[in-house]
């Protein structure tokens, strides 16, 4: 018997920072979380004051093994001058800080605190490729890991399974990577801000400079059926169909929502909250779906009301091309079979009727796996505030926005929706 | 048949001596590979190990040209990758492996659906040996 599952009492999100995601050599985690925080402190209109924050819940999948520290919580709530303070790490691998937000918003729920800090952070960068691989490797499930897969040779299997199903090709994913890559531009602080067509272009001028043949592509598609320009890393997923490695944090302050007016004028409610786990790829009973993102929608529509059709945006969990089209599904925006189709008429634009991943998603934003699912929350902050400049949704009445975070192989899967009142 | 605990650790014993091992909850029938200690679908803890005939069809799969370091020591790379998958046998539970015979330079030519049989690949790691399940079309 499931009951319709509410919060003790109402949860706001009153401020929000992010560093831009990226590659940073000169810079450890630490220096990168004190970044976002000092963002999130400026972004509250009517101030905030360190000292009244009453505990820390922080995401990082795996700094144990990409620096060689672990124990993150007490690390930073002391260099943001936080310490004696309650400090918490959630694990959930690139879910880890969807994680973070939600023990902070039972905490608040609950009574126990009126004002916490949420956040993610991780530091991939400084590990050879091969190193990132193994690393995030260990979000595998076991029987995965023994006979050779990889994070996108996952993806890759699940997208032949699809495509078997259903008649989905690589060209559709394609339409996938070529509208991430439209909205990153747009984005001050996504880690690649080129178009396909930019890259083309760009590509283009440096054989020119070389004196090399000029390459022959027709069109977008076509540079992306090249192997030279886009290699294949585990068919069919392709280098364009997979996030890069990033560095990055991301922080969110959450107050109970009979104190938000004094942070804000205009707090966003957490209306819906939900999470799921699920099982490795040969225990699935369907390879076509994410058994967790589909017990995180029912969540978090049980806890608002809300229906599929009453989010009007979201940021999607898009890892690899593949995820962001079978997310769609689970999350209740398309039919089974129907979001490939969806994307490629066009329907998940900027100015299409429900934009996903307007921020660029994990594909062109970056995706420093820790700081993931907060920084998703960021992009909800700024559409629904009408603050998201170039790339903000052409829609004068945005109010209902949803952010869907997945860790692992679809080990652990959160879908948060946000409201403007 | 044997009184080894449903485990991973008996599961990898099995490989070892060639055979593929799942278990059968007693209490409702529901077939698990690899070997569950308790029934997900009725909780009883009363299993019977059965042997699995080995045949089956590729349900899902991957070529892999950037692998691990384990993968990339044995010789597979950017010119010569190797394939994974998911094989739902006959007996209907599914599997993770290595998936052998295929043409991975031309993964298109691979087709879900396809009939498949298990063989086991022996590996020796220091003084133990290691088995691996793949399968040839
Ligand atoms: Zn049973």
């Amino acid at each position: 018997m499931k009951r319709r599952r509410k919060l003790g009492r109402g949860v706001a999100v009153v401020g929000v920072g992010m560093t831009p995601f990226n590659v940073y050599k000169d810079k450890d985690s630490k220096d990168l979380f004190v970044e976002a925080f000092k963002e999130m402190l400026v972004s509250v209109d009517k101030g905030v004051d360190p000292k009244d924050i009453d505990a820390l819940y922080l995401g990082n999948f795996t700094s144990d093994f990409f620096v060689h520290q672990g124990h993150w919580g007490p690390i930073i709530s002391d260099i943001l001058g936080l310490s004696p303070i309650p400090a918490t790490r959630t694990e959930g691998a690139c879910a880890s800080s969807a994680l973070a937000f939600r023990e902070g918003v039972f905490a608040v729920a609950s009574g126990f605190y009126d004002i916490v800090l949420v956040g993610g952070v991780e530091e991939m960068s400084k590990r050879t490729t091969e190193e990132v691989a193994e690393g995030l490797g260990l979000a595998l499930a076991p029987y995965e890991m023994q006979v050779g897969f990889t994070f996108p040779a996952v993806f890759g299997a699940l997208a032949t399974a699809y495509f078997a199903k259903y008649g989905a090709s690589r060209e559709h994913l394609m339409n996938v990577t070529i509208k991430s890559h439209n909205n990153a531009p747009l984005n001050p602080r996504a880690q690649f801000k080129l178009t396909i067509a930019d890259l083309m272009n760009q590509k283009r001028e440096n054989a020119k400079k070389k004196g090399e043949p000029l390459p022959t592509w027709k069109d977008e598609k076509d540079f992306l059926r090249d192997p030279k320009a886009n290699p294949p890393v585990a068919w069919p997923m392709n280098l364009y169909d997979c996030c890069p490695i990033s560095d990055g944090a991301s922080c969110a302050l959450l107050v109970a929502e009979d104190i938000a007016r004094d942070f804000t004028d205009d707090p966003l409610y957490v209306v819906g909250l939900g999470q799921g786990s699920g099982k490795g790829l040969h225990a699935a009973k369907d390879l076509t779906c994410f058994e967790a993102t589909r017990n995180a929608a029912q969540e978090a529509y049980g806890m608002s009301g809300l229906k599929p059709e009453d989010i009007q945006f979201a940021e999607v969990h898009d890892c690899f091309s593949i995820a962001e089209i079978i997310h769609m599904e689970d999350l209740g925006f398309f039919k089974p079979g129907e979001a490939y189709k969806a994307v490629e008429n066009g329907l998940t634009r900027l100015d299409g009727p429900i934009p996903i991943n307007t921020s660029g998603g994990l594909k062109c934003k970056g995706h420093p796996v820790g700081a993931t699912g907060v920084a998703q929350l960021e992009e909800l902050w700024e559409q629904l505030r009408g603050k998201a400049g170039k790339r903000q949704i052409p829609n004068k009445n945005l109010r209902i926005g949803g952010a869907h975070n997945l860790g692992g192989t679809g080990g652990t899967c959160t879908f948060t929706i946000l409201e403007r009142r | 048949m044997e009184n080894r605990a449903f485990s991973d650790v008996s599961y990898k014993q099995f490989l070892n001596e060639d055979k593929l091992m799942g278990c059968k909850c007693k209490g409702c029938g529901a077939l698990y590979l690899p070997p569950r200690p308790i029934c997900i679908e009725c909780y009883s803890s009363d299993m019977e190990w059965v042997e699995m005939k080995g045949k089956g069809k590729l349900a899902a799969f991957t070529a892999i040209y950037v692998g691990p370091p384990s993968m990339v020591a044995e010789g597979f790379n950017r010119k010569n990758p190797y394939c994974v998958g998911v094989v739902e046998f006959e007996e209907g539970v599914k599997i993770d492996a290595r998936i052998e015979g295929l043409d991975t330079k031309n993964p298109e030519t691979i087709k879900v659906g396809m009939p498949l049989t298990a063989k086991f690949l022996h590996r020796t790691e220091g003084e133990n040996m290691k088995t691996f399940l793949a399968f040839e079309a």
